[in-house]
């Protein structure tokens, strides 16, 4: 199959690349650039494992070609920390076990910091709604509730990247990892 | 309402909700799946699978696939030579199996859609896929029987050079079920059909095997890497020591990767034959088609009970749809359930008989609670109904019937003891979250407002901890192997420590729990112990992950292996400070003689003196290592009492779970942050077979629900957020004291919501109904009641 050539930024790195027409992004991203973060449990976009950001919002990139991704702006979950400080979500998915076989938890974390950079400060009920595309089947979401909900306390959840470096977000996130319970 | 209060005592790391050592590397994206590895030169493998339900392969031409330029090989049946067929590791004693031959491919026929008849290999993983399509099969289709009671009749046969679908019956039970009966002042009978679900672990299964110099290396998504190991050593006739199975990262299992899978096997097969890794990752389509199910089965169950409530006899009968093969544990699920056929109560006779059959479709195996669930949605729901028979509060029913706290160890009427309970004080506990009283009321309130809302409530006990294996073995239950668990506890010169278990955890969190047992036993940190498992390279010999075994009996073997190397300690301490190893104990991170804490060693000073062994006298062993393997005395016995409030809109069937109270008891908590976890999920698993999901076959064969679209995985949307409190009752099976709770909540969970969508029903004049409550099935049965 004749290859087409696409460009795009992935986690602020820009790569250019022939792909098939039919490659998905996916795949493009986990097969080709390495990041096997994004994961793949469906084929019929509903589990959103392979939720990734693009151009800003939450993708599933088992239904976006990596055709179409050219000249966007891609954001997986190798690219939400910031060195080594993580991203508020994710150090709220740690404190709160939202996580236990992990499969899920990179779309997840993906999906929810999407949902708090629209809604900052989400109910209970506004949270399991905009999580509906992300099947979970070992936490029975419970402690991904709370996570997100913990989340949207530090003032910058919902952006990208992690905003440890400015002062108050980075007292913020301190704040939330003491009040953790674990080690 | 969250954890419970763990005192903090001394230093200890048991109790604590320590926050997970595995999660930085899961969260951050840096984990390592089957499917994130690749080696150079890997190939793909790509399955052409049968459309049919049971057909005569009549031909198979795969010129087409093997004309592109990127396919290296395509396999059919013809081409394997395995040594022997895929396992089946059940054969009780005195019973006859009726059990056909399966292998990873169709010998010239097919028995379920999905049933795989030739593999295709080749260097791409889009284009092996293309390839597959152009293999083109010609099939004669035969006749196909997918209702298990049409298939007791043996006019359709699953499989036409066997002599009946019938694969076994099997019979447990103890007490004098007649007299019981005779007793009796009332007898209800119900049939209670509990449907075919799936595992729906979000990783879909995947395989890569490459063999190098003669040694085979296996990656799996697998619960169980050290079983894998000895079939494919069986299977390929390779000496076990030379395959080393490694199950990676994995994303779930639920009981659907406790499978030894015919992909397994020829990934290995064709990574030998061809010189080149080989790979396969599954498609969520083909995981509903053949990653195996669970459930399916149709009770008959008979209580007899006097008019206060006592039960005098219970009895039931299972017909099983197995489905086409038998696979690892196929036929052996149900009987599990038999072993606890008595619940929480003192049934005085209890009878369970089996039935197995097949059908023509996939084959049903452990699924999460394996038989457990079965077992106590058939007693729970039929004490309900008991007391709804008799005009009595179910609750009152359960009191009357609970074994007293004071009886344990208990042994039930077919002769299982308990190991220990306190069924009062689950329910206790749980009634001090749900005020049924004031329940009633807004109950009444909310009717005359057309919302029928109803409380539902299951108290449990269950089985697990597999196993002791004197109980399940070859001479006993019948299992081909046995229950042991196994670990190895090495401290290195540093001090840090390296703890190897034979559990395979793909989700529950063993590197953290394990870790904190270790830490207190040795006076270190658990961030300074790593937890090394699903490797059957490393460490010894282990029977990996399932029936919520990892902690009762692998954690116990860790303990044992932990206090073999504190053992040690003491003598290189005694020995260094002339004193006895039995006045060596750990006070505060150091190893000191026991009321002399000015002098003493903490863990890297005391691995320096084994490690560096000069003044030791000749007769002791440097090194601080130690293995132990564990058989246990007896199974361990989780308990509880759960409540399900849910609403029922009669207009539309809609069923909505409007709150979950889950009081639990699996012992002393090592970790109670991931106990709640496996509870919340476990909930789930019930609450998703309770009203969601089904797994869906046409009369045809056809798989109807054949994606994620068609078979409805609960979402965060459809649930609430549940409230979760426990009990501590000790195990006197281990020194821990822990029983498992992996299973417990799928246990609970589907009665829960059975009894409370029947409790808004019935003022709707619909007494019994089986889920999965969909708003369809729920509707319907409305309507017919008003009729
Ligand atoms: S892989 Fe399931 S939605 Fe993309
Ligand atoms: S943590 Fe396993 S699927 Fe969500």
């Amino acid at each position: 199959m004749s290859e087409v050539p696409v460009r795009l930024s992935v986690n602020g790195r820009t790569h250019e690349v022939d792909v098939e027409p039919r490659l998905l992004l996916v795949h493009l991203l986990r097969d080709r650039l390495g990041l096997t973060g994004t994961h793949v449990g469906c084929d019929t976009t509903s589990c959103g494992a392979c939720t990734v950001h693009l151009d800003g919002e939450s993708v599933k990139s088992c239904t976006v070609l990596a055709v179409q991704a050219d000249g966007c702006e891609v954001t997986t979950i190798e690219g939400l920390a910031d060195g080594d400080a993580l991203h508020p979500v994710q150090e709220a998915f740690w404190e709160d076990h939202g996580l236990q076989c992990g499969f899920c938890t990179p779309g997840m974390i993906m999906r929810a910091v999407d949902l708090l950079a629209h809604d900052p400060d989400p109910t209970e009920e506004e949270i399991r709604r905009g999580l509906e595309g992300n099947l979970c089947r070992c936490t029975g979401y419970h402690n991904i509730v709370r996570a997100v909900k913990d989340a949207a306390r530090h003032p910058h959840a919902g952006r990208i990247p992690a905003p440890g470096v400015s002062a108050d977000g980075a007292g913020a996130g301190r704040e939330l990892a003491q009040e953790g319970l674990g080690a | 309402m969250t954890a419970i209060e763990t005192p903090q005592a001394d230093g200890r790391h048991v109790g604590r909700p320590l926050k997970r050592k595995e999660d930085p590397r899961l969260i951050t994206g840096r984990a390592t799946y089957v499917d994130d590895l690749n080696p150079v030169g890997t190939l793909w493998m790509a399955f052409v699978r049968s459309p049919e339900a049971h057909a005569t392969i009549t031909s198979i031409d795969a010129s087409a696939a093997l004309a592109r330029e990127d396919v290296v090989a395509v396999y059919t049946a013809e081409d394997l030579d395995l040594a022997a067929p895929l396992p089946m590791a059940w054969a009780p004693p005195g019973i006859d199996l009726n059990v056909p031959e399966h292998w990873p491919l169709a010998r010239g026929r097919v028995a379920h859609v999905g049933d795989p008849v030739a593999v295709v290999i080749g260097e791409d993983r889009y284009s092996v896929v293309d390839a597959a399509e152009d293999v083109i099969v010609e099939y004669e289709p035969l006749p196909v029987v997918t209702d298990p009671e049409e298939a007791l009749r043996d006019e359709v046969l699953v499989h036409p050079d066997l002599p009946s679908n019938t694969v076994h019956e099997w019979s447990l039970g103890g007490g004098d079920l007649e007299a019981g009966f005779a007793e009796a002042d009332v007898v209800i009978e119900r049939r209670i059909v509990n449907h075919r679900t799936a595992g729906g672990a979000i990783e879909p299964r995947a395989v890569l095997a490459e063999e190098r110099a003669g040694h085979l290396t296996v990656w799996s998504s697998t619960q169980i890497p050290h079983f894998l190991r000895l079939f494919l050593s069986i299977m390929l006739d390779l000496s076990e020591e030379r395959v080393r199975v490694i199950a990676p990262e994995v994303g779930g299992g639920f009981g659907s990767k406790l499978q030894i899978y015919g992909e397994e096997i020829l990934a290995a097969w064709a990574a030998r034959k061809l010189g080149r890794p080989v790979k396969w990752c599954e498609t969520r389509s083909e995981a509903m088609m053949v990653t195996h199910h669970g459930r399916d089965q149709i009770a008959t169950v008979r209580v007899g009970a006097k008019r206060d409530g006592t039960v005098t006899a219970f009895h039931a009968r299972i017909l099983a749809d197995l489905g086409a093969y038998m696979m690892l544990l196929t036929p052996m699920v149900p009987s599990l359930g038999a072993f606890v056929m008595s619940g929480c109560y003192r049934f005085p006779a209890v009878q369970t008989d089996i039935v197995g059959v097949m059908t023509h479709k996939f084959a049903t195996d452990a699924i999460r609670g394996a038989g457990r669930p079965e077992a106590t949605h058939m007693i729970e729901v039929a004490l309900d109904q008991l007391a709804v028979e008799l005009g009595l509060d179910p609750l009152e029913v359960r009191r009357r019937n609970f074994i007293p706290a004071d009886a344990f160890p208990y042994e039930t009427a077919i002769g299982i003891t308990y190991d220990s309970g306190n069924y009062q004080g689950t329910l206790d506990k749980l009634l001090e979250h749900v005020d049924v009283e004031a329940f009633r009321a807004e109950q009444e309130r909310l009717r005359a407002e057309g919302v029928h809302r109803g409380i539902g409530f299951c108290t449990y006990t269950e089985i697990c901890g597999l196993a002791p294996s004197r109980a399940v073995g070859p001479s006993a239950f019948g299992l081909q192997g046995g229950g042991w668990e196994s670990a190895l506890v090495r401290v290195h010169l540093t001090g840090a420590v390296t703890v190897y278990t034979g559990t395979s955890p793909h989700g529950q969190g063993h590197e953290t729990g394990f870790a904190q047992i270790v830490a207190d036993r040795l006076g270190t940190d658990p961030q300074l112990v790593e937890v090394i498992h699903g490797d059957t390279s490393q460490g010894p010999n282990g029977l990996d992950t399932y029936g919520s075994r990892s902690l009762a009996v692998g954690g116990e073997a860790i303990a044992r292996a932990a206090d073999k190397v504190v053992a040690r300690i003491r003598r290189f301490v005694a020995h260094k400070l002339e004193a006895a190893p039995e006045d060596i104990e750990l006070r505060d991170g150091r190893w000191i003689v026991r009321g002399s804490p000015d002098k003493g060693f903490t863990l890297p000073e005391v691995a320096g003196l084994a490690y560096i062994p000069e003044d030791i006298p000749q007769d002791m062993e440097p090194g601080l290592e130690e293995v132990a393997f564990y058989d246990p005395g007896n199974f361990v016995f989780p308990f509880g009492a759960h409540a399900a409030i849910v609403d029922v809109d009669p207009e539309t069937g809609k069923v909505t779970l409007v709150r979950y109270v889950a009081v639990d008891d699996c012992g002393p908590a090592i970790n109670p942050l991931l106990i709640d976890g496996q509870v919340h999920g476990g909930i789930v698993h019930g609450v998703g077979q309770a009203l969601y999901e089904q797994v869906v076959y046409d009369e045809s064969g056809q798989l109807v629900t054949g994606t994620f679209v068609d078979y409805a995985l609960p979402t965060a949307a459809e649930l609430p957020s549940f409230e979760t409190d426990r009990t501590e009752t000790p195990s006197p099976v281990n020194s821990l004291g822990v029983k498992g709770v992996g299973e417990a909540g799928t246990i609970a969970a589907s009665a829960a919501v059975a009894n409370a969508v029947m409790d808004a029903l019935r003022p709707l004049g619909v007494t019994y109904l089986d889920m999965p409550y969909t708003p369809m099935r729920v509707w319907n049965a409305i309507q017919e009641a008003a009729r």
